[in-house]
């Protein structure tokens, strides 16, 4: 028994050996949310994979790409601020490279090795959390929409926040259960700034929360899925790309129907190289190549989130693929995207104020 | 009240049970779906089987339980025996409290602590990721190490002490003793505790989070990350199979400490019949 035990304790030790120092292999970190890249699954681009061939060919070296997944902006921070781990490149969202970049945690990037970069739209340089556009390539984006049944919602009633106060849908409709994106949906419905620090502004929000709370059938986060694609709940609000994946799964007698409403939240996820990265070279490169084409377009489809490359919107087979309808969901016009992102999405806020809405939303809660 | 107590049990077990079942039956589903059985098919385990990035990290699970496994398995038994030669009561009071430590306190505590713990040293010989296989390989031993002792302790106290007395008597060195006649009498002990040690690394979240270093992402960490978009029915497919691993698991070692238990029935049973 213990034999046995001790030879499988070796191999597995060698195997570890083995795999950490072989040879002339360069290694890149790669440290991006769970389920956001195409990873060969039913047969498709794996991502990863390709690269290493693609960086083999190109440059005759090998290199292993370390591929992990966090799933969320703060545990992710708070891995790598505390020295827990390292990473060359990370993709995280707006708020928190804003957050990174401010703190010195990113590495600027030397755009003469991304070549690729021309095929970022231009709507999307100049955003708030990176207004140089030094620091930050994005990955993809998204809207906030409404998603509603249309066999338990009236089409007439389906425009604008209105309808998650709508006392119709009593007992069917669905809020977030975190305080900033539920304040988020009040505040568009009443036009106040979502990130201004005038606490009466706030209060207001607060109230109109408070009138709602009857109505909401419960507080969600990825909850939203199954009671959406089941019919379970008859409206909420959500991402256009998870709008698809609710879609893809939903019951028969089930109808899911998607809009913008205006104002709403928009969300960037981007490319960063972290300080301490050893080859940075290498990750300029990693970036550039989920640019190109191939990389891109797989990704977005995986991902069902839009993409800010026009490699990918212009690519026939990617529209062929998704259709017209989701097409049109998923890319509404973006000429001012820059504008809209910078006015409405939400920013870091003070930890006073945020103190300050949590206190709220749990008022909010006990009522 | 008979009827009642039927009753009561059935409930029980379908609370305990439905959740599995429902897993089980939707891992055999046609369709995405956690509402409509459209169709019974292999669908999602052939998924599975070609989604290399999961079972990477089932392969790291299973380095992982292994290996922390077979040094816990061997830590412990000798820590167990070296505890049950103590003659002191209050030290073998106090190691046996701080060594069951691990094992009751939460482990989001114990996650938290060792990676401060991780950080510490890693900053202190300057290393930029202070995480790596090792820790997460220690942290595991940590936390295993008392299911073990825990489990062979009450061995080596059944163990009639006489017995590798009277093997040295015959003229075995203590080592010999202890390999030939100690190791076989505490046996059942040691695989149990090395089958608890090995299922309770398989399923470890909390500690695995806060340990693992980059590259070495095990399922349970995977599985949680998934979860900002939807759970894939590949995982149900995934954690039928692990059940089932598990549940054989439990049932050889049950098998084994009953047998072990009836033969040494059997032995006393002879002893007094020899006596008589």
């Amino acid at each position: 028994m213990k034999k046995v035990l001790s030879v499988i304790l070796l191999c597995a030790m060698m195997c570890i050996m083995l795999s950490s120092c072989g040879g002339e292999t360069l290694t890149l970190k790669v440290y991006n949310w769970g389920e956001y890249i195409s990873e060969g699954a039913e047969g498709s681009y794996y991502t990863v994979k390709e690269f290493e061939k693609w960086y083999q060919k190109e440059y005759g070296k090998k290199v292993r790409v370390i591929y992990d997944t966090f799933n969320s902006n703060e545990d992710m921070y708070s891995k790598i601020s505390a020295g827990a781990v390292s990473y060359d490149i990370a993709i995280p969202s707006d708020y928190m490279i804003a957050r990174m970049i401010s703190e010195g945690m990113l590495e600027k990037i030397d755009f003469s090795n991304i070549p690729n970069y021309s095929t970022l739209n231009d709507s999307f340089k100049g955003l708030y959390y990176d207004p140089t556009n030094e620091y930050s390539v994005p990955y993809t984006y998204g809207i906030v929409g409404v998603i509603y049944d249309a066999n338990q919602v009236d089409e007439s009633d389906a425009n604008g926040w209105d309808i998650l106060w709508n006392p119709k849908y009593s007992g069917g409709i669905l809020q977030y259960n975190n305080p900033r994106d539920a304040f988020g949906t009040a505040m568009y419905k009443l036009g106040i700034d979502v990130n201004t620090t005038d606490k009466a502004e706030w209060d207001r929000a607060a109230e109109e929360l408070k009138a709602q709370y009857p109505l909401v059938y419960s507080l969600v986060m990825d909850e939203i899925y199954n009671l959406m694609e089941t019919g379970e709940a008859k409206v909420g609000s959500y991402y256009a790309g998870d709008y698809f994946t609710m879609l893809d799964a939903q019951s028969e007698n089930v109808d899911l129907r998607f809009y913008y409403p205006e104002p709403t939240n928009y969300y960037v996820d981007a490319m960063v190289i972290l300080k301490g990265s050893e080859n940075k070279e290498l990750a300029e490169c990693f970036i550039n190549f989920m640019m190109s084409r191939d990389a891109a377009v797989a990704n977005a489809e995986y991902t069902y989130y839009a993409s800010p490359y026009e490699v990918v919107y212009t690519d026939e087979e990617y529209l062929e693929d998704l259709g017209e309808e989701t097409i049109d969901i998923l890319y509404p016009p973006i000429d001012n995207f820059a504008e809209q992102y910078n006015k409405y999405a939400y920013r870091n806020l003070p930890v006073e104020m945020l103190d300050y809405i949590n206190t709220l939303w749990e008022k909010v809660k006990i009522n | 009240m008979k009827a009642a107590s039927k009753v009561f049990t059935a409930i029980i077990f379908i609370f305990l049970f439905a959740p599995i079942a429902i897993l089980v039956v939707f891992s055999f589903n046609d369709a995405k779906s956690l509402s409509v059985f459209s169709g019974f098919s292999f669908r999602w385990y052939k998924e599975l089987m070609i989604d290399s990035s999961t079972l990477e990290s089932v392969r790291n699970t299973l380095i992982l339980a292994l290996a922390a496994t077979g040094i816990s398995t061997v830590m412990g038994t000798a820590a167990a025996v070296g505890i049950n030669r103590l003659r002191n009561k209050w030290i073998k009071n106090t190691i046996n409290m701080v060594t069951d430590i691990p094992m009751t306190n939460p482990d989001i505590i114990t996650g938290i602590s060792l990676m401060l713990m991780f950080v510490f040293f890693g900053r202190l010989f300057g290393k930029a990721d202070s995480l790596s296989f090792t820790t997460i390989l220690i942290s595991h031993v940590t936390f295993c190490l008392p299911y073990v002792i825990l489990q062979v302790l009450p061995k080596l106290r059944q163990m009639d002490s006489s017995i590798p007395e009277a093997a040295q008597d015959l003229g075995c060195t203590p080592t010999r003793a202890f390999f030939k006649v100690t190791i076989p009498e505490i046996m059942p002990g040691i695989i149990t505790g090395a089958i608890m040690a090995f299922t309770m690394s398989l399923d470890d979240f909390v500690i695995s989070y806060f340990t693992s270093g980059a590259g070495f992402q095990t399922l349970p960490v995977r599985i949680y990350n998934m979860t900002k978009k939807t759970v894939t029915p590949k995982m149900y497919a995934l954690a039928t199979i692990i059940f089932f691993v598990i549940l054989t698991l439990l049932l050889i070692s049950n098998l084994t400490d009953e047998d072990a238990s009836e033969k040494r029935r059997n032995r006393k049973e002879q002893r007094k019949a020899n006596k008589t």
